[in-house]
């Protein structure tokens, strides 16, 4: 075979190649039908879009700090990272992004339109705790003591703007009317927010206080000054009231918790107009054991079901409990909470808390309009630059259109073949890189005029052209594959999808213009052997 | 043929002193404000919330705004965008800022409350939200710089190593005129900083070098065909040669940029004004700034096989030829 047909041969290969790679293929994805989006099927090309380009949830997190230190952080974050991954694998996200990167954890969940439920599933700790509740009236014992603590600590009603609506102050020590509603807004000067303002709530260890007073506990309780004087072996969590309910509760629970979320083994939700939105969970043999145990030593009792920290409801044990469970979330809270809930008992607590440092939540209508301008600019630009080639080159610039054409399908198909995220910038790299591209076809054909000019033959013109011009094109095309690499890795997301498409095309332009450009050329020398003239 | 610039032999390095007064005039009042009244990062580099947002119905700025004080959401600007329905809510400023060490999302949940309650639930659409902690702005300023320094260093290191020292420091101090010419630009048009801008920034470096590689590779092509000719000459005349492709490269890419700034939207309208004014600056300094330079460091520290070529000052060809005339003739001998 002759040189040129072995070219001709790697040239069909490789459009070959191309065209598998950018055929349409069947995908599931999330589309906007009428209004709401759903998973459908969808025929089109497999290069896989940017969120900017399709939309969706973009979260780096990091351990967050602030409440204890973590000393083996990356221990930590490892273990967070393949809780995460479990979470939105059950979740449902199709191709989400999980991934460490230095100390952080990123997540991206492409096509996701609640971004609230989607962040809050991925950031929770839950970490359930099951804890009884106290029955030594601690509470009622170190109301005093808190109350000095909080006053050392600067923390007084005064600076908090002290209610109108005053719990009486006989509430506590009297087991009197509790509902006897004496406007007395100005506390014995020995007395504290937790002397005067706490309420018993008719259960051992359970309290209620005004919604109006929960800025001033919340801060006391924040303080773990304040805190240390609280019983050994007791703490206070609050429950977990509805924003607008009137009241707030506080439970004094005891500290051991006599099961934890890692016992459990499935859980599931539920809704029923009786028992309202639940959550019923599994426990393992041995969890489901201990926890008859621990029970039926507390028959009669209230026991806390505490998810990080906040008691979601206290029910009575009224006889001992196995290995099944069920956790109450309350009349009229959507099953979606439930099932949330469920979802991260089943793939486990996180290991350490996280906070968000960075998120980018992308509409998927600005997507789908970007995708269409992107193609609109490129379209133009290709147009404009075949023009240009074709009026300034004539027939050796029209050899160069269809190198340009091979370039652009070479690009792409890369793009596809090695996975690569297209993003909006590297749309626009692209749309760039079609008129940096045939800026190797400009060396060549000016050389090869020059080389006219110089009175050689057509074959010889355009022989030397190409050698000639071979130094300046690798060059040229090194220094912009540097800058492109450092900018990938530099750039996060969108500028990475600029830099990889700025690197397909150098690749694709060196092929185009010195290999496919050439064969053309080859092939019209093959057919015309005694040319005179070159139209260039 | 149809050829543009055929067989020209401008002397450009003649003009060197107007092209250095042309950067002046352009760059310096740049170089003052910038120290007085800053860039416009954007919140990729700052940190802060921003939030765009789309309501069912027309609305008017001050209703925003004044939903988003009655909240108190820390620094909160909301403005226009585009139709009487859209609006982009930004929050950079320090508090907001600082409150986001806590938790990058709550100064945008902030906003939503603050919207919920002014307008109700259901009467917009977050489109767009968009929230970077302090620290991870402090980091992506830190690597952008680095990652401008470093593209300058790899480029310095491969030039010299195609070429030598000289042409590489050439290239590589044309290329920093235009990226203060870019910066320039950016302040006198007060363009968002982000992190697509450094982007085009770099882009630009990469095609300003592109340029000057393609005059020096033609410089050290006639540096070998001829033996004496007057490095004045020869460096004009590599220009002149080049100027074509230059010329031809420069029109292809602008063309593509404009169909980018006609078609490509709000995000790239930005990277498309900086490499539209990055390419014309560049190949102004391919032209008028690369060459002088070079000569002028050959000058300074000539290398051995360049003394004989280099008769003569900055401003002539050859002592004896008349200044007055811009085309200067083609090569004379350095020897005198």
């Amino acid at each position: 075979m002759t040189p040129l047909n072995y070219r001709l041969l790697t040239i069909l290969a490789c459009l070959a190649g191309a065209a598998y790679w950018l055929f349409p293929r069947q995908t599931i994805e999330r589309v906007h039908k009428d209004g709401v989006f759903v998973y459908d099927t969808v025929q089109r090309v497999p290069l896989k879009r940017g969120l900017d380009l399709q939309g969706g949830i973009h979260v780096a997190m990091e351990i967050d700090e602030s409440k204890t230190s973590i000393p083996d952080k990356a221990d930590a974050l490892d273990r967070a990272l393949k809780v995460i991954r479990t979470r939105i694998d059950q979740y449902g996200v199709t191709e989400p992004l999980i991934q460490s990167s230095g100390e952080r954890i990123i997540v991206e969940l492409p096509g996701v339109d609640d971004p609230d439920r989607a962040i809050d599933l991925v950031r929770g700790t839950a970490f359930l705790q099951f804890q009884i509740t106290d029955k030594t009236q601690a509470l009622e014992r170190v109301a005093g003591r808190l109350d000095a603590l909080m006053r050392e600590r600067g923390i007084t009603a005064a600076s908090f703007g002290d209610t109108a609506r005053a719990v009486s102050a006989k509430s506590l020590f009297s087991r009197g009317d509790s509902a006897q509603a004496a406007a007395d807004s100005a506390p014995p000067a020995s007395g504290g927010p937790f002397s005067t303002k706490v309420q018993p709530a008719g259960a051992p260890g359970i309290y209620v206080i005004n919604a109006a007073d929960f800025p001033i506990f919340d801060r006391a309780l924040s303080d773990t000054f304040v805190t240390k004087g609280l019983p050994p072996g007791k703490v206070l969590r609050w429950g977990a009231d509805s924003v607008r309910s009137p009241v707030r509760t506080l439970y004094m629970l005891d500290q051991r918790a006599i099961i934890d979320g890692a016992a459990l083994t499935d859980a599931r939700p539920q809704q029923d107009p009786v028992r309202g939105t639940v959550v019923t969970f599994q426990l393992t043999n041995e969890g489901g054991r201990r926890f008859r145990n621990e029970t039926s030593k507390h028959v009669n009792d209230y026991m806390a079901i505490v998810l990080d920290d906040k008691v979601m409801s206290a029910p009575t044990i009224n006889e001992p409990i196995g290995a099944r469970g069920e956790i109450t979330l309350g009349r009229g809270r959507p099953l979606s909470e439930a099932q949330d809930l469920a979802l991260v008992l089943r793939a486990g607590a996180l290991p350490v808390p996280l906070k968000v440092v960075e998120v980018r939540v992308i509409g998927a209508s600005l997507g789908a309009d970007a995708v269409r301008q992107g193609l609109l600019a490129g379209a133009l630009g290709l147009a404009l630059v075949v023009l240009i080639m074709t009026i300034y080159y004539r027939f050796s610039g029209f050899l160069a259109v269809t190198g340009l054409a091979f370039y652009s399908v070479t690009t792409l198909a890369i793009l596809a073949a090695f996975d690569a995220t297209l993003t909006l910038p590297g749309i626009a790299g692209f749309v760039l890189s079609i008129g940096m591209a045939v800026d190797a076809n400009f060396l060549i054909f000016e050389r090869i005029r020059e080389e006219l000019d110089a009175g050689k033959t057509v074959r010889l013109a355009i022989d030397e052209g190409f050698k000639h011009a071979w130094s300046a094109i690798v060059d040229t095309h090194v220094t912009t594959a540097l800058t492109a690499a450092i900018l990938y890795n530099f750039g996060t997301g969108p500028v990475r999808g600029f830099a990889v498409a700025l690197l397909a095309g150098i690749f694709a332009s060196l092929m185009s213009a010195i290999f496919v450009v050439r064969t053309l050329f080859m092939l019209w020398l093959q057919r015309r052997t005694d040319a005179q003239t070159l139209s260039i | 043929m149809l050829r543009i610039l055929y067989k020209t032999s401008y002397d450009f390095i003649r003009r060197w002193r107007m092209a250095a007064a042309f950067v002046a005039l352009f760059t310096v009042p740049a170089a003052l404000l910038i120290p007085f009244t800053g860039l416009n990062y954007s919140i990729e580099f700052t940190g802060g919330t921003v939030v765009q947002v789309q309501f069912r119905d027309s609305t008017d700025v001050g209703r925003v705004r004044a939903a988003l004080t009655a909240a108190e959401v820390p620094g909160a600007e909301p403005v226009s965008f585009g139709t009487p329905r859209d609006f982009v809510i930004r929050a950079q400023e320090l508090d907001a800022v600082q409150q986001q060490e806590l938790g990058a999302e709550t100064v945008a949940e902030q906003i939503r409350e603050a919207l919920n309650t002014a307008f109700g639930a259901g009467s917009y659409e977050v489109i767009r939200t968009e929230a970077i902690g302090p620290r991870v702005g402090e980091e992506l300023r830190r690597q952008a710089i680095i990652a401008m320094l470093i593209a300058f260093g790899l480029t310095l290191v491969y030039l010299a190593w195609r070429f030598e020292w000289r042409f590489a420091v050439a290239a590589v101090l044309a290329t920093v005129h235009d990226i203060v010419a870019a910066f320039a630009l950016i302040k006198y048009m007060n363009l968002e900083i982000s992190l697509f801008v450094v982007g085009a920034i770099l882009t630009v470096v990469g095609y300003s070098m592109n340029d000057k590689v393609v005059v020096f590779d033609r410089v050290r092509e006639n540096l070998h065909l001829t033996k004496r000719e007057g490095l004045y000459a020869l460096l004009n005349r590599s220009v002149n040669e080049t100027l074509p492709r230059t010329v031809m490269t420069g029109t292809t890419t602008l063309a593509c940029l404009l169909a980018l700034l006609i078609f490509g939207g709000e995000v790239i309208r930005p990277f498309a004004w900086i490499l539209t004014f990055g390419i014309i600056v560049g190949t102004f300094s391919s032209i008028y700034i690369a060459a002088p330079l070079l000569l002028w460091i050959e000058r300074k520290w000539p290398r051995a096989d360049m003394v004989v070529r280099l008769a003569g000052g900055l401003d002539s060809a050859a002592p004896a030829a008349p200044a007055a005339s811009a085309k200067s003739s083609a090569a004379t001998p350095a020897a005198r």
